[in-house]
Formats: structure tokens, C-alpha cells, sequence
């Protein structure tokens, strides 16, 4: 159950029977800026949620204890809420949050992002995602909460419109 | 294609009714009245959709109230779609762009060279 992206180097796994979806990608440029952009709120609504939504950030305080909190907006100002805490900081290093969609409260997975250097003087970003269980995992992956629902039709439509 | 398989894209091969999953897919439930409500067409019309939906397995449907209120089935593209290619296109999708606005923020801005 993982696979491997055609354009880009990301690989997502997901193994069977297990709590977490992982994720690495490589950018080709250097850590610091990499984590200088991935924790740049004025940059966030450019990237972070799905195309179809505004993402608005309520909420980001880097520190140990802090809170994040982002809106995903759909075209009828339906709000989407996410949010959690950070236990662990490290600039340039490191990110450490506990992540919980606010339409599925108290299913909360623990998100650990580490920057690291790769050759050619490339960034890889490894991304894991820990949740409470396997069932939890598999609903995380599947549910519609980040728009899934509506790239499932996009999918369908093209699919229905080759056959 | 397995005759289940046939029917569940038989059943999303019309707008109206792959509007009403989508739609369910984000409230959780509803009546046949508040379906019906943002389309031009009449609760009849909307109630047939919904049995076409529910004979392919994508919705279920409450017995005891008289409204019957629906909501989507636990696994309703179970056969149809790969949730986890679904997931790397999202997260393929989300770092493509911030892999753009990299690129962008290392690049001189313009007009600083003179």
C-alpha cells in the first residue's frame, strides 16, 4: 500500500496494520530556507490547504506549547477547522505537533517533520503521521476532510470520461 | 469491471447524483427535502436519485424516522478508488506549490540589478 509520484520525488507510505502515514520529498534548495518558508504564515494560505478551499491561519505560535490553527474555507464560506500544539521546535531541524480536525474532534494524530540534508545541497522533508490506530489511520486517509471527496470526483469524472 | 463496480459509476455518471454524495460527504446527513433544496427539481425526482444510490451501496438510508434521513455508506468508492493515491496526490499537490513559492523566494527579485 505506497506508491511512488510520477513528477515529483515524493513517496507516501502508508503500510498495512500500521498507525502512520509517512511522507519524504526533496527541494532543491537549502534547509534553512525550507523551513524559514514551511513556517512562514504569510505563505501558508499559498500551499497548505487544497486548491478548491481558502486557507486562512487563525492561529500560529512556534514555541513549545503553542497553538496552530488553520481554516480551510469552502466557496459557500463553509468553515473546516484544524488545529493542535507544538511539542517540539527545533529551527531548521525539526517540528513536532499533535494535528486534530476540528469535524472530527478528539481523533488526534502526532505529526513529526524533520528537515534534512540531501545531496547536491537539497533539502529533504520527511514527513510522519502517528495516529491513535490503524482504524483512525485508514479513516484519516480516506475521509473527505481535505477535499478528498471532490479530487474522488475529479478522478471518477475523468475516469468515466474515457471509458 | 465486477457488476458492482458497474453500478457504483453508473450511479456517479450523473451530476445530480454525484452532487448529492458530495454534498453528503460534507454535512453527514440529510433529508430527502434538504437534498432536493438546491436543485430545480422536484423531491420526487430527487428520491429516485437517491434510490439509484443506494441500490449501488454509496448511501444508506435510516428506517425508523419518516424522512429517512441519508448519509453516505462506511466505505462508499471502497472498490473504486485507492484512498492512498487519493492522499499522495493531496500531499503531491500541496508540496508542488510550496515547492514553487521556494523556488520563487530564491530566485533575485527583479529589478535589484541595475
Amino acid at each position: 500500500m505506497s506508491t511512488t509520484a510520477r513528477t515529483s520525488d515524493l513517496s507516501v507510505t502508508a503500510a498495512p496494520n500500521s498507525h502512520e502515514i509517512a511522507f519524504t520529498r526533496t527541494f532543491d534548495a537549502p534547509r534553512d530556507a525550507v523551513y524559514a518558508l514551511y513556517t512562514d504564515a504569510d505563505a501558508i494560505p499559498q500551499w497548505w490547504g487544497p486548491r478548491r478551499f481558502r486557507t486562512v491561519v487563525d492561529e500560529l505560535d512556534l514555541r513549545v506549547g503553542g497553538r496552530w490553527r488553520f481554516l480551510n474555507i469552502d466557496s459557500d464560506d463553509n468553515e473546516y477547522g484544524f488545529h493542535g500544539v507544538f511539542h517540539e521546535i527545533t529551527p531548521g531541524e525539526r517540528i513536532v505537533q499533535t494535528f486534530e480536525f476540528e469535524g472530527a474532534p478528539g481523533h488526534v494524530s502526532l505529526e513529526t517533520l524533520s528537515f534534512g540534508d540531501d545531496a547536491d545541497g537539497r533539502t529533504r522533508l520527511t514527513g510522519t503521521s502517528v495516529c491513535q490506530s490503524v482504524e483512525a489511520r485508514d479513516a484519516m486517509i480516506s475521509s473527505g476532510m481535505e477535499g478528498g471527496m471532490a479530487e474522488t470526483f475529479d478522478r471518477l469524472e475523468a475516469l468515466l470520461a474515457g471509458s | 469491471m465486477s457488476d458492482q463496480l458497474s453500478e457504483t459509476f453508473a450511479a456517479l455518471a450523473d451530476p445530480t447524483r454525484r452532487e448529492i454524495v458530495a454534498r453528503l460527504a460534507v454535512v453527514g446527513e440529510a433529508t430527502v427535502n434538504e437534498l432536493a433544496e438546491p436543485f430545480a427539481m422536484t423531491v420526487q425526482a430527487v428520491s429516485k436519485h437517491l434510490k439509484v444510490l443506494e441500490k449501488a451501496g454509496l448511501i444508506v438510508r435510516g428506517r425508523k424516522a419518516q424522512s429517512r434521513p441519508c448519509r453516505l455508506s462506511d466505505n462508499p468508492l471502497g472498490g473504486v478508488v485507492d484512498w492512498i493515491e487519493i492522499h499522495r496526490r493531496r500531499t503531491e499537490d500541496r508540496f508542488d506549490r510550496f515547492d514553487q513559492l521556494l523556488q520563487k523566494t530564491l530566485q533575485p527579485q527583479e529589478g535589484d540589478a541595475s
